[in-house]
């Protein structure tokens, strides 16, 4: 989604036309080549336009995921790998594609200017240029302000509930006969046929449309404020970007859901995958690498993320977008101009780009190793669904491992380096000094109350976090800041954990009802 | 300004913990690092009582540091092991006999007893007389294939039970990643697993899986421990030095990046279609392998016939003829020789 730091390569032009001079396209072995995609690989124009046409359509075809007629919402950012998946979409949707794209787009842009400090005037420049390219797409186009999630519901922290499809072929059948009988009415342009199969909930969204035209492109100056001071108590770039990135996470499923979408498209390639993968491994989020980073990411349930441009990497698309005058808008983010190691996520783009130069086939290869993986071991039983999931990332939660773990082992570390020995029930610290055996730490009855109210909220609501969000989350300077939605229902979530301690014992199944 | 120490909150604090940013003082910090290692083993459940256990002892701070907290917890919670230093003599010279000198010592201050195998007497050949022969380039693969046997060799020698490692967090966390960008699956999934080895082999354990290094090295300081700290002579393994790089800049930025890797690495799983090498043991010695001669005895092949490259890259179409004493044509010879210049 954010590619914005990713610029052309410099030395594209001496590619185009100097070395390839006079060599013939690999594949046509006809035309003259315009580019090299790999050492050796010399392309011609249209032969390089059918092969990234091909690979985009194929991508989705292998996976069959998004059904026909159904509503999928491209996340645009205005980088290259978004507005080159846009490009696709249109293409596969024009007249004159072979096999038409069966699914009604709609393209959603987020607006998070405030985070990086950009002025009002600054933001709304943008707002306008990305306006004017998703104009052209001839796509129903939302543009919508971070802002906005401090108004969502706290339901956006729970998981939807998946929509019962029949098999793809069925699907496709029956969308064909469908089709046929509006063909019959007179209906030839198929987005205008789309258009109709989807009446009921674009109407709707049309409505939605304009609440959030009105309201998301204009938030109101507390938000702005609020916004800032979330980000501002952040303490660390690395916690800043995770923010970002879940805030941004629940406002794309907030509009998904509001406007009817059940598909989103997130436009990363290859090459920022690769860097994801590494810098979510360093994150602590190795457990949910497969839904951060896969093709198919059904945490939500109702909604799935899917990531079509991951075949592609990030030289491809450049290449791609210069020679067929792809339009991208230009945004600063947060990563803009900053030092290498200011933060983990900007460290491992640094270090997989370096990587990359030295040995040509890291990116590949890291890529390749996160195909081999799975959803952890946690999510592996799906019968027991009822697994609690991170407040702020919806992944299985990943806490509940052995005592011979990372997890427990940096907690005793942290214990045992303090003084305070809040409410520790391990058997191993007995063995050791334990809270009592200096007769100290213990200063009498009262000592426990004394840190009640800020203790008590603090870990239960740190409990309902999976590992790297809590990472994230201890480098906040207070929860406070956090937008009401979050602290709404880790509150719903603690109320409920209660109620079910006390009915315990009635229930038969322990396993089955639902925590959320 | 001076700090006090945030466990006793009555000494002067003298440190900060590398692991968590407390500050320490001398006497809480011993304990601490005692207390997560003790903390490790017991709930890793990795030993038994009565057991004999070898320490692989380089003589570094690492080995150093487990063979002293070793020793100091199983008097104090009576984990009723019979310790014993196990070294490799690899025969570098300028660097090997140096460290074992303070191994030696170790030995007479811990009164452990000491058992040390050398390449030379395992295998025929010094570190010193493979790199006459290899060249630097690829030295690193010979010392390291066959100190991992020559550590069991000894340890079945002397009858041990468990083998113990120096390996740190810092060593696990690097080897998360470098498996990782190598696509190198399968010792991705087994590579934070701090028992290793089932069965055939004698397991090994990491005991200090968990410690910082730079804590280890806070702890032998403080404790005023003998190691030996040079690097080794022959080069350096280069794409581990990028990992480890890559890892120091990560400490920096956020210091409990290294338990995070590996929590990230133990919560790895792996598709079940995902083909897997299978384990089996090497025809001619014995030791565990997946294919049919180990990459010891390969190596050691190509030493003894002159051909060096034999064990480096995959050359396992040569097995059959390895095994059955077969000359190899002359094509293959050449490709194998070693390169001079």
């Amino acid at each position: 989604m954010c590619e914005e730091e990713e610029v052309y390569c410099p030395e594209l032009q001496d590619t185009t036309q100097g070395k390839s001079l006079g060599k013939t396209c690999m594949k046509c072995k006809e035309s003259s080549a315009v580019l090299l995609i790999r050492a050796g690989d010399a392309f011609c124009k249209s032969c390089f336009k059918e092969y990234f046409v091909h690979k985009f359509r194929a991508t989705l075809g292998k996976n069959r995921v998004i059904y026909p007629g159904e509503k999928v919402l491209l996340a645009f950012s205005g980088g290259p790998s978004s507005s080159a998946m846009v490009q696709q979409v249109q293409e596969g949707m024009s007249r004159d594609a072979p096999k038409k794209l069966r699914f009604v787009p709609g393209i959603l842009f987020i607006d998070e200017g405030t985070t990086c400090g950009m002025s009002h005037e600054e933001r709304q420049q943008n707002m306008s240029e990305v306006q004017n390219v998703l104009q052209q797409t001839g796509f129903p186009f939302y543009i919508v302000s971070l802002e906005q999630v401090f108004s969502l519901p706290g339901s956006i922290l729970q998981r939807g509930v998946p929509e019962q499809r029949a098999n793809y072929k069925q699907e496709v059948d029956r969308f064909m006969v469908q089709q046929q009988a509006q063909g019959e009415t007179g209906c030839s342009d198929i987005l205008e046929n789309l258009a109709k199969l989807g009446v009921n909930v674009s109407e709707s969204s049309r409505e939605s449309d304009k609440m959030f035209q009105s309201t998301c492109r204009h938030p109101p100056d507390t938000h702005t404020q609020k916004l800032i001071q979330l980000f501002a108590s952040a303490k660390t770039l690395t916690a800043k970007h995770q923010l970002l990135h879940t805030l941004r996470s629940h406002l794309i499923l907030h509009i998904a859901r509001t406007c009817g979408y059940s598909k989103v498209m997130s436009g990363e390639s290859c090459t920022r995958l690769s860097v994801s993968l590494l810098s979510n491994i360093s994150l602590g989020r190795g457990a949910f690498l497969p839904l951060d980073t896969g093709f198919c990411d059904s945490r939500y349930g109702d909604v799935d993320i899917i990531r079509p441009m991951r075949e592609y990497s990030l030289k491809e698309i450049a290449f791609y977008n210069r020679l067929f005058h792809v339009s991208s808008v230009f945004i600063p983010a947060l990563n803009t101009k900053v030092l290498e190691n200011s933060s983990i996520q900007q460290l491992s783009e640094v270090f997989i780009n370096r990587l990359q130069a030295d040995f040509p086939s890291t990116v590949s290869t890291v890529y390749r190793t996160s195909e081999k993986l799975n959803v952890s071991k946690i999510d592996a039983n799906q019968g027991t669904c009822a697994k609690e999931r991170c407040l702020l990332c919806l992944s299985p939660l990943d806490t509940q491992v052995g005592e011979a773990s990372a997890f427990h082992a940096t907690q005793i570390s942290h214990y045992i380096s303090q003084k305070i020995l809040m409410k520790f029930n391990d058997p191993a610290n007995s063995s050791g000094k334990s809270c009592c055996q200096e007769g100290k730490c213990c200063k009498g009855p009262g000592y426990g109350d004394f840190c009640q109210p800020r203790a008590l909220q603090a870990p239960s609501f740190v409990d309902m976090l999976c590992y790297g969000c809590r990472l994230t989350v201890k480098d906040l300077q207070s929860l406070d800041a956090l937008p009401q939605y979050v602290l709404h229902e880790a509150e719903h979530r603690s109320r409920r954990i209660e109620m079910r301690k006390e009915i315990e014992e009635f229930l038969l199944d322990k396993d089955e009802e639902n925590l959320h | 300004m001076p700090v006090n120490c945030s466990s006793c909150e009555e000494r002067r604090a003298v440190l900060r913990r590398p692991k968590t940013g407390h500050s320490l003082c001398k006497d809480c910090f011993f304990h601490a690092f005692e207390e997560e290692i003790h903390h490790t083993i017991v709930s890793a459940k990795l030993f038994n009582p009565g057991e004999k256990v070898g320490i692989g002892a380089s003589g570094g701070k690492d080995s150093t540091v487990l063979a002293h907290v070793l020793k100091v917890l199983n008097e104090r919670y009576a984990y009723g092991l019979d310790l014993i230093l196990v070294s490799v003599d690899e025969g570098i010279s300028g660097y090997r006999d140096d460290s074992l000198e303070t191994v030696k010592r170790n030995q007479q201050q811990y009164e452990l007893p000491l058992k040390i195998v050398s390449y030379q007497e395992l295998y025929g050949w010094t570190m010193d007389q493979i790199v006459k022969q290899v060249g630097l380039k690829n030295n690193c693969t010979f010392c390291g294939v066959f100190r991992r046997q020559a550590l069991d060799r000894g340890a079945m020698m002397l009858g041990v039970n468990k083998i113990c490692t120096g390996h740190n967090a810092d060593d696990i966390a690097e080897t998360v990643l470098m498996n990782f960008l190598r696509g190198d699956i399968a010792r991705l999934r087994r590579c934070t697993s701090i028992t290793t080895g089932s069965e055939g082999a004698i397991p090994r354990c990491k005991p200090l899986k968990y410690a910082y290094e730079k804590e280890i090295v806070l702890y032998a300081y403080f404790k005023k421990l003998d190691y030996f700290s040079t690097e080794c002579i022959y080069s350096p393994n280069a794409y581990r030095g990028h990992a480890r790089a890559f890892l120091k800049d990560l400490e920096a930025i956020r210091p409990s990046s290294i338990m995070d890797i590996i929590h990230s690495g133990e919560n790895l799983s792996v598709k079940e279609d995902v083909r897997m090498p299978v384990q089996g043991t090497c025809t001619r010695c014995g030791y565990i392998s997946s294919q049919s001669l180990c990459k010891a005895c390969v190596l050691l092949e190509g030493l003894n016939r002159g051909l060096p490259k034999l064990g480096i890259g995959k050359h396992h179409k040569l097995h059959h003829k390895l095994l059955s004493q077969e000359p190899l044509s002359e094509q293959e010879e050449r490709k194998l020789k070693a390169v001079d210049f």
